[in-house]
């Protein structure tokens, strides 16, 4: 009798963990104050807690993973997780092979970092992390572009040496200021179309989803408390 | 982990760093020297039997054996690496997934539609409600079976070398005693062979160790990616913040390897003279001599 209902009870969780729709949400890690890994272990942060919250009001069960910058699209294309919730702006170029969301984040100040009040920004050498909206800006811009593969990497170009200044987001630079004489250079130049969640073309449900909760938030202000939280009272936030 | 750890920022020197030695993270990063270890206590003997099945197929007389086991040998050495660890793990998740698809999905359509591989909620392997522990132990799985195949097909030859050099007269006394091909081998080549294996196939096992790193690459959380992750610049947005400390870190990685490499070195250095022992092979004469 006892094991009867044991297998019941077990039965009884099991399908209502199948019922609830789980959604794995994939972010790199590696882009503090948007996405990082705690001391922990655990995937924190702006986009972790905004991700928590939306999926509990739309009634998700949601798992994080990460994976490297560099294949974060095509790993989303085959299917090893469902969305993409990494600092990633909406651009043109990345909605040819995925959809977003509504932004989540307005469009973002990025900016150039430097530990050479002078230095040239039009005809250096700037480093930026490869795939960014900002590598595609600085190869525009005339300079030298160094790619990296992750933000701490670009930072130790220009402080070794290889690169005379970074561009990058201007919130992700805002810890290293004043670190081994790093400061903000130049004009702040806005870029993209905000921040949005990434999706497969196919998922328009679960874009919907994701869609209804951030207007809400939108609507009851609780987005831009959230992002004066992890970004500061100056924050770029929606009218 | 210490009651003393509870408030990072008041701790200092000593007390400090050990409190930042023994946080989760760190206890990541150390349970995934773990999975180094595994991957190599699971890859190595699955690539022995690959090689040996491999070594075996080409030395068949019948043809599509020999076939398939030149075959193998001769595609997966001459691919890059690389490419291999990159290929194997995506086609077979993605060629699981179709056949699971086919099985259990109510309306399978085309899995692969524009550029997304895209099959229902139940053919995922794992699926997708399932914990995280199970996709990295799948993810794991499918980086054994990319390491064993390459390392298979090195083995195979390695082995296929070894065979033929065991000395053509072994062989046929052994056939004048009356044995059959398969008595020959079991009886006379395979234990025979061992001692011409050895030192190829530890030349394979060091490649074997140094190449672990490959798994950072198929995004397995390995002690690389830690060490690249916990050595990055901390700001104050940390419990405990650093500068770039990734030299450090890597500089225990190559500690590690070196270690390992050399722990190999005098296990294999053991394992080769207790094979030489009783041979004809010029190591074995010198055993004889010294009059082990």
């Amino acid at each position: 009798m006892k094991k009867l209902i044991l297998t019941a009870a077990i039965l009884g969780l099991t399908a209502g963990v199948a019922a609830a729709e789980t959604v794995r949400m994939g972010t790199e890690g590696a882009y503090p104050p948007y996405n990082y890994i705690d001391d922990n272990g655990q995937v924190a942060g702006f986009e972790r807690e905004l991700g928590d919250k939306l999926c509990e009001m739309e009634g998700l069960t949601c798992t994080w993973v990460t994976n490297d910058w560099d294949s974060i699209i095509p790993n989303l294309l085959s299917g090893n997780y469902d969305t993409i919730i990494a600092g990633m702006s909406i651009t043109e170029e990345r909605e040819k092979s995925i959809d977003f969301t509504q932004a989540y984040y307005p469009p973002a100040a990025s900016a150039y970092m430097s530990m050479d009040p002078n230095v040239d920004l039009k005809g250096g050498v700037v480093a930026a992390q490869t795939g960014t909206i900002q590598a595609a800006h600085v190869a525009e811009s005339g300079a030298t572009l160094a790619e990296y593969a992750t933000l701490d990497d670009t930072i130790a170009a220009v402080k070794n040496g290889e690169a005379d200044a970074v561009f990058a987001d201007k919130d992700a630079l805002v810890p290293f200021a004043g670190t081994d004489g790093m400061e903000f250079v130049g004009e702040d130049v806005p870029l993209g179309k905000g921040i949005g969640i990434g999706l497969r073309k196919s998922d328009t449900a679960l874009k919907d989803k994701f869609d209804e909760a951030i207007s809400k938030m939108k609507a009851d202000g609780s987005l831009n408390t959230m992002i004066k939280k992890y970004f500061g009272e100056d924050a770029l936030t929606f009218n | 982990m210490f009651e003393s750890c509870s408030d990072p920022s008041a701790l200092h020197g000593l007390s400090w760093m050990l409190c930042y030695l023994t946080t989760g993270k760190h206890m990541l990063f150390y349970g995934s020297f773990g999975i180094v270890l595994i991957l190599l206590a699971i890859t190595a003997p699955v690539a022995l039997i690959f090689g040996f099945g491999g070594a075996l197929a080409a030395r068949s007389a019948l043809w599509p054996f020999k076939l398939l086991g030149r075959g193998y040998i001769a595609m997966v050495r001459g691919v890059p690496d690389i490419v291999f660890f990159l290929f194997v793990p995506i086609a077979m998740d993605q060629g699981l997934e179709y056949l699971k698809s086919r099985a259990v999905c109510a309306d399978p359509g085309p899995a692969w539609t524009g550029n997304e591989f895209h099959v229902c909620a139940a053919a995922k392997i794992p699926l997708g409600s399932s914990p995280q522990i199970y996709h990295e132990i799948y993810g794991f799985g499918l980086a054994v079976i990319a390491f064993s195949v390459v390392y298979g097909a090195f083995a195979a030859n390695v082995l296929f070398g070894a065979m033929q050099a065991v000395p053509r007269a072994q062989l046929e006394t052994a056939e004048a005693y009356g044995m059959t091909r398969a008595q020959v081998n079991r009886r006379v080549l395979i234990p025979q062979m061992w001692a011409y294996a050895i030192p190829g196939l530890s030349n394979l096992w060091m490649i074997l160790i140094k190449a672990t790193p490959l798994l950072f690459l198929l995004g397995i959380e390995d002690i690389v990616y830690w060490a690249r992750e916990l050595g990055a610049t901390k700001s104050q947005i940390y419990a405990f913040p650093h500068p770039d400390w990734r030299l450090y870190y890597f500089l225990v990685l190559l500690v590690f390897y070196l270690l390992m490499t050399k722990l190999s070195e005098v296990v294999l250095a053991r394992v080769n003279r207790r094979l030489a022992f009783g041979q004809a092979t010029a190591a074995g004469e010198a055993l004889r001599k010294a009059g082990v």
